[in-house]
């Protein structure tokens, strides 16, 4: 799960680390009362959604008067932030953070991933600030430093302090940068963050050391026994649909293509787009609907499929073990009755009671396409969207 | 011989109260050996109680004492099976198998800090588990589309590798042994581990491995097969589709910062000798061409 800027600020406050003083308002007149409200002359206008990339996108202002908060601020909320990372279709603006103005002197990077290989906390950091850190690491590796984080001690004084030489902090800092990478480790561990970054960590020319911007991501396995966390969740920055089916329990991502799929196991269902991609068509989601997909949680199914206008053909991918043939053989049914299915439907079926199951889709009476395997599920459902598509237009 | 599990192999339940530890305990107790190696189930609070004849025990530690059980196998709730993993490895058992999803990754990097050095072995967790056909399946897979033989299987997913284990059955290809190692981002034995088990097993011949977007295993293990397999394998990655930054479906299967494409995993793959096909309605063939 995200959070936006100011929450993750919120709470990295709570854990000692120093930032700008900052306000978060979700219209023009609320920007201007907080700028005056915290004095000074200069302001950042940050734009708050969960992509990263806003500076760039033109989501980071800096206003030098009440006016300029105004104007900036009634701007933003009425954008589509495009950033690298929002895709083409950009993303709205429903808040702002107005943060007084902050003198840098220089800019470093400090960040938290859990690494896999290692499968501990790795605390990344860099003197390249302020800059698109995935490119640093690929064009001067060398200057991003890592230490994997020993979980059962923590984050030690003398390791941070050393990480601190190490990017570059002029000697009378390290203490200060050392305490706070230790308390954004504390931050990280107790809030079962899965991603944390400051970039920029500044240090200022009055020589305090702050963070500028703030990014966390927490692990969803890990979200029950943190509700305050759970409610900072903002609807708004995710997908509908995929909001939707999480609340069925369902695994789905919207792509961009038309061939619908619904398939049993989150390899497996993967494996069904790029089979589709392999035989020329085009892939319009991922959804997995689990081990124990009833009847009810295909019907779900099969209606966030169908929300997807661009859809041309549904193809259902089920291997059951567990899961029987020919719940899901009814389930299919069952769901392709209430949505009226308007579009072609291939079915594959394999496993557990397979030839009950086929019987089912056989005696419906609906129009299913049956398939013997993946390959043969992939060509049919490609040319049946093919076909389908050019119907359509030529009506 | 198979790997790391066979007719011998004496299995406890932990969660064996749950209706999900029933169930499977009870499936697994049908096929092949079965009814000779589940011998125990683990719950705290139901100690001297039984489920159909399996004796349940306070702890992992009496259970072994007692049944001799040297492996256990997880179906304990996402909250408390982290510290299910932890006791089995404190009780010194050879394997535990985690079926468990949904396990915070925090309470894994602990685990996994505690088992350095540690002679338990850890599958999963959120995996199916392991089987070597007609013999003992531990796990929640489907017994009988497997058949014994000497292909091993290793794979992050369930059902994909289901779908695989059936493509080698339709071309008259029995496994040796049939391992799904999980679909989280800290788990035990990664496919690396797994290759060199089945390296050293005279009962394989060859290796299908299953991968899949995220991380870096099949990299490490294609890297450690170049210097070291003396047998042939075969490869699948799933995802080549998958969009960047969003989590498909397993928690582990992510592309973060451009790391963990299908691609650069199959590039790699290629590059070490691992014949590779992008085709997932391939991969019993495909296998079957390097024999």
């Amino acid at each position: 799960m995200k959070i936006h800027e100011y929450q993750a600020k919120e709470i990295l406050r709570s854990f000692g680390v120093i930032t700008p003083q900052g306000m978060a308002c979700f219209n023009a007149d609320e920007a201007v009362a907080a700028a005056e409200k915290m004095g000074g002359d200069t302001w950042v206008v940050k734009a708050q959604i969960y992509a990263g990339g806003r500076g760039k996108g033109g989501g980071v202002k800096i206003a030098r008067s009440l006016e300029d908060v105004r104007q900036l601020a009634g701007a933003m909320l009425n954008m589509r932030l495009i950033t690298h990372q929002t895709g083409p279709e950009g993303q709205p603006v429903h808040r702002l953070f107005i943060e007084e103005g902050v003198p840098i002197g220089k800019e470093y990077y400090v960040g938290m991933v859990v690494d896999r290989r290692q499968q501990r906390v790795c605390l990344m950091a860099s003197s390249e600030g302020g800059m698109d850190i995935e490119q640093v690491a690929a064009a001067t590796p060398e200057k991003i430093h890592k230490i994997y984080i020993n979980p059962m001690t923590g984050l030690q004084a003398d390791e941070a302090q050393d990480m601190a030489q190490k990017i570059g902090i002029p000697e009378f800092c390290w203490p200060q940068v050392a305490a706070l990478m230790q308390a954004l480790y504390q931050a990280f561990d107790a809030t079962d963050a899965s991603l944390l970054e400051i970039n920029p960590l500044a240090l200022t020319t009055s020589n305090q050391v702050i963070a500028l911007d703030a990014k966390m991501n927490f692990d969803d396995n890990a979200l029950f026994r943190h509700p305050e966390i759970t409610a900072l969740r903002d609807l708004d920055e995710e997908d509908p649909v995929e909001v939707e089916a999480s609340k069925h329990d369902l695994s789905y991502i919207a792509l961009d293509g038309n061939i619908g799929c619904l398939v049993n196991g989150a390899g497996l269902a993967m494996a069904t787009m790029d089979i589709i991609k392999l035989y020329g068509g085009n892939p319009a989601n991922f959804l997995d609907v689990g081990g124990g997909a009833t009847t009810e949680k295909v019907t779900e199914a099969f209606k966030l499929m169908l929300r997807n206008p661009k859809l041309q053909a549904i193809l259902v991918n089920i291997f059951g073990g567990i899961m029987k043939c020919d719940v899901i053989a009814q389930g299919v049914v069952t769901a392709a009755r209430e949505v009226k299915l308007a579009v072609p439907l291939v079915v594959r079926l394999e496993g557990t009671n397979v030839d009950i199951g086929k019987q089912i889709l056989a005696d419906s009476g609906l129009t299913i396409i049956s398939a013997d395997n993946m390959a043969d599920a992939a060509m049919k459902v490609v040319t049946a969207a093919r076909a389908h598509s050019t119907g359509v237009t030529n009506h | 011989m198979s790997i790391l599990i066979d007719r011998n192999s004496r299995v406890m339940t932990q969660g064996i109260t749950g209706k999900t530890g029933q169930f499977h305990t009870r499936m697994c107790r049908e096929y092949a050996n079965g009814q000779s190696c589940f011998v125990a189930g683990v719950n705290p609070r139901k100690p001297g109680e039984d489920f159909e004849g399996i004796p349940v025990f306070a702890t992992v530690r009496e259970a072994k004492q007692q049944t001799g059980a040297n492996v256990s196998v997880i179906y304990v709730p996402p909250a408390f099976a982290a510290a299910a993993i932890d006791e089995a490895v404190e009780a010194e058992l050879d394997l535990v198998i985690c079926i468990t999803e949904g396990i915070p990754v925090r309470d894994m990097i602990r685990t996994r800090f505690a088992m350095q050095g540690k002679r338990t072995r850890l599958i999963g967790p959120n995996c199916p588990g392991i089987i070597t056909p007609d013999e003992i399946k531990i796990g929640i897979m489907p017994g009988y589309i497997h058949k014994k033989g000497r292909i091993g299987v290793v794979s992050r997913s369930g059902t994909l590798t289901y779908e695989a284990v059936a493509q080698l059955m339709e071309l008259g290809l029995g496994q040796s042994t049939c391992i799904g190692i999980g679909g989280d981002p800290v788990n035990g034995l990664k496919h690396r581990d797994v290759l060199q088990l089945f390296n050293e097993d005279d009962e394989t011949d060859a290796v299908l491995m299953v991968g899949e977007i995220g991380g870096s295993d099949e990299e490490d293990c294609a890297r450690w097969v170049k210097d070291n397999m003396q047998k042939p394998v075969v490869g699948f990655i799933a995802g080549v589709t998958a969009p960047p930054g969003k989590r498909m479906g397993h928690a582990g299967a992510i592309i973060s910062g451009g790391k963990g494409t299908a691609l650069e995993k199959l590039e790699v793959m290629e590059s070490c000798g691992i014949k590779i096909t992008r085709n997932p309605a391939e991969m019993g063939k495909l296998l079957q061409s390097v024999l």
